[in-house]
């Protein structure tokens, strides 16, 4: 029960803190997104984005700040196994699940439903 | 004839034979579907995009006021139209159709009575018999151009409003009986330095109190002269603010004569935050309903205050401010 609590206030938190940069800071949708991306990659860069994923699990992996620790980790990850050009091909390695998913499931919505308004 | 610095008064006082306006299915849902000519199920209009379908509403307008006045499209001599869509295209690609000599607006949504006030103008002066001036949006064409892509589902704020999907046409006549066209106040553009697109109300509030301050300096008139003064799209966040801007300058209008277009066309539960926005705001209230009203003689003197907010995606990617302008046109019995 514990673990739902933590992932509901850590992962609220960061929602929060997404709607407070569009409503009082009047930064875009995409401006926030982004935003939240760089600063999942900068803690993971630190790593201490995958300390929060332990204290918080889906609370701290669902948002979109998890995508930026994923590419910071991926490229790490491959750089040091391959070298500098690890950097390049590792960033999208583990993201590659979540990206594949979002072309596969959009164009399956696309045959379904007129896509564009 | 000039009056004062920025008022027209129609010495011939043009007529308005006829006025039609059409809507969308959301509209079909509010408070004023009676005074609409037609409207429409489909959102679509049939077409295939929505920018094809504000283009079709522009165009049945215009037919059905060039029908109930027992014309023909070859009779009217010319056509004034605005819209919102960039190089209004709905416009053009309307009179395209209609093949009337045509003179392209564009005062966002204070188009309205830029067009009515030029349309009396083109009439008054004998330099047309006739003259037909339409205007119209389309809710979701309006949200891709200006905000977001339809299909994205943004959050909206409480200040945003509804553009309105229809459109309003008026044809003018030198002479008959009915709601003539007496004076227009030319506005001037107002920038209070407010730039979210979507709080637009708050950006167009002081545009309309200059001209309608300037209305009445010019024709040393008192606000009790008109039955009603309505604003085009404040909306209730813009509304408030040109409440108390009246009040701070002591202009009064008398209790429940002051309103706003965009507050009366949807009913309380429609979801349109702030209220109606659009071309079709101004266009189709006062066209359909005020027009309607003043017919039935339950109206003899308005003064209609269209207000437009002079933005582009393009001054807003450059963070520019929203530039507000009214245009006041008096239509009496």
């Amino acid at each position: 029960m514990e673990k739902f609590l933590l992932a509901f206030l850590v992962g609220g938190g960061i929602c929060v803190i997404g709607q407070i940069m569009m409503d009082v800071f009047k930064l875009t949708p995409a401006h926030t997104m982004c935003t939240l991306v760089v600063i999942g990659a900068i803690l993971g860069g630190f790593n201490l984005y995958d300390p929060l994923i332990k204290f918080a699990g889906a609370g701290a992996s669902v948002p979109i700040s998890s995508f930026g620790n994923s590419l910071v980790k991926g490229a790490l990850f491959e750089a040091e196994r391959d070298g500098a050009i690890g950097v390049i091909t590792g960033i999208f390695e583990i993201t590659s699940a979540g990206i594949s998913a979002a072309i596969i499931f959009g164009f399956l919505g696309a045959l379904l439903f007129k896509p564009k308004g | 004839m000039l009056q004062g610095n920025q008022t027209w008064v129609y010495d011939s006082r043009p007529l308005i034979k006829v006025s039609a306006a059409v809507g969308g299915p959301f509209e079909a849902e509010g408070a004023l579907a009676q005074d609409f000519d037609m409207l429409f199920k489909d959102i679509w209009l049939g077409q295939d995009s929505f920018e094809k379908a504000e283009k079709e509403l522009l165009e049945q307008v215009c037919e059905i006021a060039i029908r109930k006045a027992g014309l023909r499209k070859t009779d009217i001599q010319f056509l004034l139209c605005g819209d919102l869509m960039n190089q209004i295209i709905s416009s053009s690609f309307a009179a395209r159709t209609l093949g009337i000599p045509f003179l392209g607006l564009y005062g966002a949504c204070s188009s309205s009575m830029e067009g009515l006030a030029l349309a009396a103008l083109l009439v008054d002066t004998g330099f047309a018999k006739n003259a037909l001036t339409a205007t119209s949006s389309h809710n979701s064409a309006a949200e891709k151009q200006y905000r977001y892509p339809t299909e994205y589902g943004v959050q909206k704020p409480p200040s945003a409003q509804w553009t309105v999907t229809g459109a309003g046409a008026a044809i003018l006549v030198p002479e008959g009986d009915g709601p003539r066209v007496t004076a227009a106040t030319i506005g001037r553009i107002v920038d209070m330095g407010i730039s979210d697109p979507l709080n637009m109300g708050s950006a167009m509030a002081p545009a309309a109190i200059d001209t309608i301050e300037a209305h009445f300096r010019d024709l040393g008139r008192d606000p009790a002269y008109y039955d009603l003064i309505a604003t085009g799209d404040l909306g209730r966040v813009g509304h408030r603010i040109a409440n108390e801007i009246l009040n701070n300058h002591g202009v009064k209008i008398p209790q429940g004569r002051f309103t706003d277009c965009g507050l009366l066309i949807y009913n309380q539960d429609q979801p349109v935050f702030s209220g109606a926005s659009g071309c079709a705001c101004s266009a189709t209230v006062t066209y359909g309903h005020f027009l309607n009203r003043m017919r039935k003689g339950e109206l003899h003197r308005i003064l209609i205050v269209a207000t437009g907010a002079l933005l582009s995606p393009l001054s807003y990617q450059q963070k520019e401010s929203i530039p507000g302008i009214a245009h006041a046109v008096a239509i009496e019995m």
